[in-house]
């Protein structure tokens, strides 16, 4: 066991526990203002929890509302973060910033440099180790603040969107190569990109408004989610509601019937139902057939999705459930589809999995 | 964004209102004798001593002003902007309240000038009272500038270079101190330009003793009412340095 967290804040209405194995990449997955950087912030000694702790290898790092207190601050917990922005040190060359964390745990300078080229070069920015900051790209930048945090030889790497920033083509690049240094490393890695969590990470976790409602290996959470967001990251529609034996009374009256799978559903038990948007039909009027689901809905918006269109619409009403469809160019021609319209979505039983929550 | 074409009226005449007295200083100036008026004994003297005394509060305003800077932007304490309003008040105190201040704390029947007369130190009327009361109104200079600067450089380097085990002093001296050294070379340099123009508290501390605490501005003063030929020559020296000060200043400032 390596880190472990389990900490109140309530300024920031967080109240969450994870753990994260030796050498395990933990994605931490969320909407904006779910408390992801607040629980890096915790990790990392910048934020001192009102309550909880958290303890490194056996150490403990922060304790706090126990009765006693423990704060190791930030310098001393071997818990480098890095964020979206590189911020190197705009004074010191690409390779003084690398051999930065060396040097200041008293390495010498020729030794702490050495080392240093030997991360640039790892992480194929070797040749502009003479640089400054400011004569570097987005993407170049990025990659020698990964070599830094790295070179620091911390016990636990806290990344905090490292791709957010970074243009759409050096995103990619950069993927790969943190799948190649990340590998047994201990990592904890805020996001909320899909690929992201599926291709850095073992285990994923979904916060919610400072809660953890899911969960579990990557491929699991993403092909089976709990969760409105993790089904929404996994591109799925999500309807909860209650198993009846047969369908699945959702929240707001439909009902829907799928394929139950998993540990089967008793009657009663709350349970999900997740379909792709690309198996939902739309049709200008209701529609009746037995192995069918079909909802009234109205149609919020149109957004283009490579050749395809995706329908946004909700079901049941203002403020009701949120569902996706998929249909071509043509059929949004031909049903001459817009916002505001009442249509109905339409998708077979057998399109639709059911599980339990 | 296009002016009013009016604006620039008051302002060419505010822009006169400055410079004409610069030229007509320099109109004044006894051309033939200005070597020997700016060389002669008390003149150097002055000058020698307003140089000196002015590193020296330049070196003393460094050495407070910057950790004051850093507590002023770096921390969060009850009463801070108290302190703060207190510690920049020199900027807007008339000098020679300063140095009546100055006097009460540091002349012999001072506050602390007492106990510092037991043990034999008298500072009021020598050269380290000039100095005193130079860092005393230059030191206000200094503070808002670097606190400035820590503002706008941030902590989000400190937070980083912490992170990457970096102790808190390692971090004062290899991120901090280089993020602000913009700031803190023109804020030096406004502090010497403060302390070499220093007239009320220096003459109200230090009293006027050539070569011990007669500064050029004391120096101009004197010689203003005996040979004034001199004290335009010596003005004009300290307009020059002025001029270079401001130079300086504004390099430093574009080199960040």
């Amino acid at each position: 066991m390596s880190l472990e967290l389990d900490v109140r804040v309530p300024e920031r209405d967080v109240e969450a526990a994870l753990t994260v194995a030796d050498g395990e990449t933990l994605a931490v997955l969320g909407p904006n203002g779910a408390g992801k950087s607040t629980l890096l912030a915790v990790m990392a000694g910048l934020v001192r929890p009102r309550h909880g702790r958290v303890v490194l290898d056996g150490r403990e790092l922060t304790v706090a509302g126990v009765g006693r207190s423990v704060h190791v601050p930030p310098h001393d917990r071997r818990t480098a973060l890095l964020g979206q922005e590189p911020l190197l040190f705009p004074h010191l060359s690409a390779l003084d910033n690398v051999a930065f964390g060396a040097r200041s745990a008293g390495a010498a300078r020729r030794e702490s440099r050495e080392r240093a080229q030997g991360w640039l070069d790892r992480l194929g920015v070797g040749e502009l180790s003479g640089r400054r900051p400011g004569q570097l790209s987005g993407g170049q930048s990025q990659r020698v603040a990964v070599a830094r945090a790295l070179a620091a030889d911390p016990r636990v790497l806290l990344l905090d969107e490292p791709m957010a920033a970074l243009d759409v083509d050096v995103a990619p690049a950069m993927r790969q190569l943190l799948r190649g240094v990340l590998a047994d490393r201990t990592v904890v890695l805020v996001t909320h990109d899909v690929l992201d969590a599926l291709l850095l990470a073992d285990r994923v976790v979904v916060l919610e408004a400072g809660r953890v409602v899911e969960e579990g290996p990557a491929t699991e959470v993403l092909s089976r989610p709990r969760s409105p967001f993790a089904a929404r990251l996994a591109g799925l529609n999500l309807v909860e509601g209650t198993w009846t034996g047969e369908e699945v009374r959702s929240d707001w009256g439909s009902a829907v019937r799928g394929l139950a799978s998993g540990p089967v559903p008793q009657p009663g038990d709350r349970v999900v139902a997740t379909f792709r948007p690309h198996a939902v039909a739309v049709y200008r009027a209701p529609v009746t057939g037995s192995p069918r689901n079909s909802f009234a809905v109205t149609v919020t918006g149109l957004e283009p999705l490579g050749d395809l269109v995706r329908v946004r619409a909700v079901a049941g009403g203002q403020g009701g459930q949120g569902l996706a469809a998929d249909v071509t160019v043509q059929s949004v021609a031909a049903l001459e589809l817009a916002a505001g319209q009442q249509v109905t979505f339409s998708v077979k039983a057998t399109e639709v999995a059911v599980y339990p929550l | 964004m296009r002016l009013p074409r009016w604006v620039f009226v008051p302002a060419a005449v505010g822009a006169a209102f400055v410079l004409l007295p610069l030229v007509a200083i320099v109109a004044r100036v006894d051309w033939a004798s200005f070597g020997d008026l700016i060389t002669s004994e008390s003149s150097r003297a002055a000058f020698v001593l307003s140089l000196q005394t002015s590193a020296a509060s330049t070196v003393l305003c460094v050495l407070a002003g910057v950790p004051m800077a850093a507590v002023l932007a770096r921390t969060e304490f009850r009463g801070q902007g108290v302190v703060r309003s207190l510690v920049l008040l020199p900027l807007v105190l008339p000098p020679v309240v300063g140095g009546l201040a100055l006097l009460y704390t540091f002349g012999r029947r001072g506050l602390l000038g007492e106990s510092l007369d037991a043990l034999g130190v008298q500072v009021a009327f020598s050269t380290v009272a000039v100095v005193m009361a130079q860092t005393f109104v230059a030191l206000p200079f200094l503070v808002i500038s670097i606190e400035g600067a820590l503002r706008t450089a941030g902590e989000r380097y400190e937070v980083v270079a912490a992170s990457l085990g970096a102790r808190p002093t390692t971090v004062f001296r290899r991120i901090t101190l280089p993020l602000v050294l913009p700031g803190l070379l023109s804020g030096a340099v406004l502090a010497f330009a403060r302390a070499l123009g220093e007239f009320g508290a220096t003459i109200t501390f230090a009293g006027s003793l050539q070569g011990v605490t007669r500064t050029l501005p004391l120096e101009i003063y004197l010689q203003r009412e005996t040979d004034p030929d001199a004290a335009v020559a010596l003005a004009l020296v300290l307009v020059v340095v002025a001029v270079l000060v401001i130079g300086l200043a504004r390099q430093s400032r574009s080199a960040l």
